[in-house]
């Protein structure tokens, strides 16, 4: 029993979009805006010196102090690029291909910039550690920063 | 056909309901992700007022916090018809935004254990406000009709005898409730069992909900868990929208039920 013009339903389950975990693909897929690509490849360069922390946690990298603190010295200064000539106004999810900037970064910058600043701090806290036990509990610190973005600026894959 | 479920009324007799279970219950069921206000602090305060846009309005989560504007004075029996079968006390039907269709398949103990921990969460005099649903979806005892359609009891994973793979089972298939997003709806919002976990379009309009199957998802039992635990994907992008609230939820359970439900996803067709 179908009525006429319906449409799917799908429930949302919170305010805003769904957000997903991403592949690779997403951190490398090709905008036709410059600027969206800047942000995927600071994004990369977070996800590389993050990599590098959590091979050491892990024990798949033997710990090196020049390494790691050259990882969350990288992430600091990641953290604290200026902002005005990366997320350029109508640059949004939907309003430029390949983009997953929710509106929320230019209606709430403060709240936006907030969360670079746990990135910083997360980061911050990482550069002295001392052995792998050390990074590992730093990390949770910097996923934390992560998923505090991700969860209100960050839209759904496209 | 389409009445109400009726009350069962010794709901896990002989069970000593045990709040500090149930709190593990509360979690992997995420109760408080949708039924917390907006943008709150305090995740035990379930006072209600997310909203959740759909093509058929938009609904708004209820106060189920323990007191007079919430589920305050509520019974077991009632409780647990509310949770599995989707039926208010009233003997109304609840939309499907609640996630019922998953959630029949929980244990009575759990059932117990859940409403225990929640007498012990602070009480909120919110009022719950009615949804935004246009006719003909207004019309509640319709809901009835579409249970009789969709309401599917049985689970989708067959039987086995392994145990961390039917733990899997019943947290993926009930509690935490995945295929509600991750699998693909029809065009009356019944969940298309034969693509389970298969991915979705995003509700929002844009985007996608991601397919969780081997066939889509080349992870290993060990990246799932690592994803579940700090939200880390294999290479360290992290989670977000609403699945920082899952990572969140199931970072409280027992690595063990963390395992299990990578299992399960290995196990997928």
């Amino acid at each position: 029993m179908k009525f006429a013009n319906i449409k799917s339903l799908t429930v949302l389950l919170t305010v805003g979009a769904v957000s997903t975990a991403s592949f690779a693909a997403s951190h490398e897929s090709k905008s036709s805006n410059a600027a969206v690509n800047a942000r995927h490849a600071q994004m990369q360069m977070v996800s590389y010196s993050i990599g590098l922390l959590g091979a050491v946690a892990k024990g798949e990298m033997d710990y090196s102090a020049e390494m790691v603190s050259s990882a969350a010295k990288n992430l600091q200064a990641l953290a604290r690029m200026d902002k005005a000539s990366l997320w350029i106004a109508g640059t949004e999810q939907g309003a430029v291909d390949g983009s997953r900037a929710k509106a929320e970064i230019w209606s709430d910058p403060d709240g936006f910039a907030a969360t670079f600043k746990q990135m910083d701090d997360a980061a911050t806290a990482l550069i002295d550690a001392a052995d792998a036990g050390a990074v590992g509990a730093g990390m949770g610190a910097l996923g934390g920063a992560c998923k505090a973005c991700h969860e209100k600026y960050r839209g759904p894959k496209n | 056909m389409t009445r109400p479920a009726p009350l069962v009324q010794d709901i896990a007799a002989g069970h000593d309901a045990d709040a500090a279970r149930g709190a593990l219950v509360f979690a992997a069921a995420g109760c408080a992700s949708c039924h917390t206000a907006p943008k709150a602090e305090d995740k035990t305060l379930l006072a209600g007022g997310m909203a959740f846009a759909s093509d058929f309005g938009t609904f708004y989560a209820p106060n189920i916090s323990p007191g007079a504007a919430g589920i305050g004075g509520w019974d077991l029996p009632q409780f647990a018809r509310a949770v599995r079968e989707g039926v208010s006390p009233e003997g109304a039907h609840y939309y499907p935004a609640f996630p019922y269709g998953s959630y029949v398949r929980m244990t009575d103990a759990d059932v117990a254990d859940l409403f225990a921990y929640m007498q012990t969460l602070p009480a909120s005099d919110r009022v719950s406000q009615p949804h935004d649903v246009g006719f003909p979806f207004n019309i509640r005892r319709g809901l009835g009709l579409w249970k009789v359609l969709y309401m599917d009891r049985s689970n989708v994973m067959a039987e086995s005898a392994d145990p961390m793979l039917m733990r899997g089972r019943y947290l993926v298939e009930a509690l935490a409730h995945c295929g509600e997003c991750h699998t693909p709806r029809d065009g009356l919002g019944g969940l298309m069992r034969d693509q389970w976990l298969t991915g979705a379009p995003n509700p929002s309009g844009k985007g996608e909900i991601p397919g969780i199957t081997p066939a889509q998802l080349d992870w290993s039992e060990g990246d799932l868990v690592e994803y579940f635990t700090s939200g880390f994907t294999p290479e360290y992008d992290s989670a977000g929208g609403s699945m920082v609230a899952v990572v969140e939820n199931l970072s409280k359970l027992p690595v063990e039920d963390r395992q299990a439900i990578a299992a399960y996803l290995k196990a997928l067709p």
